[in-house]
């Protein structure tokens, strides 16, 4: 085996003399410049079965005069690639998360809507005729048929399915997505609802800047603003009550549970923002919380509230 | 910083020597202003990353914020020399990186999250032996194009299931006289499960490919946490 054999899967072999050249002053570039150096691609996309010496092919090949230079060769393109990288992966996610989950609230809306409009307007013509999405998808699939003279519904009920399968793809793109921008948060409120707090905040930063008791009431500001007004009491929950933890509690509870759910979701968001680590205690937690209030009515009882004070927020009515 | 009293070394003498038989090179105790309790506490030399106590060029090793620190400061028998070549994984924000750096030879660090490794760049700016790799370290062949064969020594302390999965899948970096130095995450295993059933099985199925010479707690600086010394069979 010759040496250029030995060294073929070493990050180095698939850099240009000419990128070589320029590696030293590789990280100072602009991220999209940098990106472009075959250096940041060969150790961003490439791959090995098995390590080898590669600080010794490198002076064999002639790449570096000594292990020495190797070395500052290597910190030079491993800074360059993974702040590259950093920076692209810190772009793209939060803010595309936000406007993947507006988009998909929106297609979901006009689907249904539109699909409201087929039905009202099939059923002139066919007393058949279903309801909702899913007489859509019959009519497109061919299993209700309608007649001849009828193309302009059928054509209006292959937009609505279009539509559906098109928030469809956009809530598959947001499962997958939540939990790489924000792994607790996702693992918390699950990914839709992360998300959708994301886009209530308009980003990560701002929901890890927002305190529990606001959280707490995100998707409820008319009933919040009317309650500081004075017309009513103040909401228990605003979107939380899409959390299974809130919705599947009793509702003289459901104010207790939307606050411990809260203030996990603060916590995990913070998590997420500042540090990035994985916190699997925080789910265990707030489980072991919820099934404590659920209990409170499950054993008919209800009066032993132990969890005190509502003042950290604005769910006065809850207790 | 912590009670005193829990110190035996530092407590029952004023010596510091006999703590840093087991130190490498580049690692000693060192005494910081403002501390005001008369310990040593570990310590390397190079940039402060963290907000760290400094005095001159020594900035203190707190083993309450790093695992192998907690293992150091234990007395465990890590067989880190001081210029040793090393594969970091999961080097987070490179707290302990940036240490091991300071006091080790070529250090290579994979970190898999994109935020807490802004952090590690600015850490890794001013150590010109330490190489930032944005990786995931359960899939080793995205790096091993990068990572030198034959290292000395392997840390690795990643907050993810399957923690015995990831060293035994990097058992083809480490040389066959290295060590493996991991810091076992019983919560990230299984939240519900008794920590010491977690560590069990951690330590059986790494002993498909490593001879595992000393098992510690690090209670005492990280909750539910094991520290593991092993040699590749």
């Amino acid at each position: 085996m010759t040496d250029s054999a030995a060294a073929e899967s070493a990050w180095f072999a698939a850099v240009d003399a000419d990128d070589f050249e320029n590696l030293k002053t590789l990280d100072s570039l602009d991220d999209a410049d940098a990106r472009d150096s075959t250096a940041v691609t060969a150790i961003r996309d490439g791959t090995a079965d098995r390590p080898k010496d590669w600080p010794s092919l490198a002076v064999e090949a002639g790449i570096a005069d000594d292990k020495d230079e190797y070395y500052s060769l290597l910190h030079a393109a491993t800074m360059a690639t993974t702040r590259a990288t950093v920076t692209e992966r810190e772009a793209a996610d939060d803010r595309q998360l936000v406007h993947a989950v507006r988009a998909m609230d929106d297609c979901e809306r006009t689907a249904n809507e539109l699909a409201e409009r087929l039905a009202e307007w099939a059923g002139t013509v066919d007393p058949d005729a279903g309801t909702g999405i899913s007489f859509a998808r019959d009519i497109t699939s061919g299993e209700h048929t309608l007649e001849s003279s009828h193309e302009p519904i059928a054509s209006l009920a292959e937009r609505v399915v279009d539509l559906a399968d098109e928030a469809d793809d956009l809530r598959e793109f947001v499962e997958r997505q939540t939990p790489t921008v924000a792994p607790n948060l996702a693992a918390l409120a699950g990914p839709v609802l992360g998300a959708r707090l994301l886009s209530l905040t308009g980003g990560l930063e701002s929901l890890a800047k927002k305190p529990s008791g606001t959280i707490q009431v995100l998707g409820a500001e008319d009933a919040l603003f009317a309650h500081l007004r004075g017309h009513a009491s103040s909401p228990k929950h605003g979107i939380l009550y899409m959390h299974d933890a809130v919705r599947g509690t009793h509702p003289d509870e459901r104010g207790s549970a939307a606050r411990a759910v809260a203030g996990k979701i603060a916590i995990a968001a913070r998590v997420d923002h500042y540090s990035g680590e994985r916190k699997p205690e925080l789910k265990a937690e707030l489980e072991e919380r919820v099934e404590t209030i659920q209990a409170r009515t499950n054993e008919g009882g209800g009066g032993d509230d132990t969890a005190g004070n509502g003042a950290d927020n604005g769910g006065g009515t809850d207790e | 910083m912590e009670g005193a009293t829990t110190l035996p070394a530092t407590a029952l003498t004023t010596e510091a020597v006999p703590m840093s038989e087991h130190l490498p090179d580049g690692v000693e105790r060192h005494a910081f202003g403002g501390d005001g309790d008369g310990t040593d506490r570990l310590a390397t030399r190079g940039e402060p990353v963290y907000g760290e106590p400094t005095d001159d060029e020594w900035r203190a090793w707190d083993p309450s914020r790093s695992k192998l620190g907690a293992m150091l400061e234990l007395e465990m028998q890590t067989d880190l020399a001081g210029d040793d070549t090393v594969l970091y994984l999961g080097a987070a924000s490179g707290t302990t990186v940036s240490h091991v750096a300071d006091f080790a030879g070529p250090t290579y660090a994979v970190e898999f999250a994109a935020r807490p490794a802004r952090d590690l760049l600015e850490a890794a700016a001013s150590r010109s032996q330490l190489f930032p790799l944005l990786a995931d370290a359960r899939k080793p062949d995205t790096y091993a194009h990068v990572v030198e064969s034959d290292v000395d020594i392997i840390v690795q302390d990643v907050a993810t299931r399957g923690q015995a999965r990831v060293a035994l899948e990097n058992r083809r970096f480490l040389a066959d006289d290295g060590r493996l130095l991991l810091a076992v995450k019983a919560r990230s295993e299984d939240v519900t499960r008794d920590p010491s059933a977690v560590f069990d099985d951690v330590r059986e199925e790494l002993e498909a490919e490593y001879e595992v010479l000393e098992t510690k707690s690090l209670e005492r600086y990280h909750a539910d946490h094991l520290g593991i010394v092993a040699r590749p069979l």
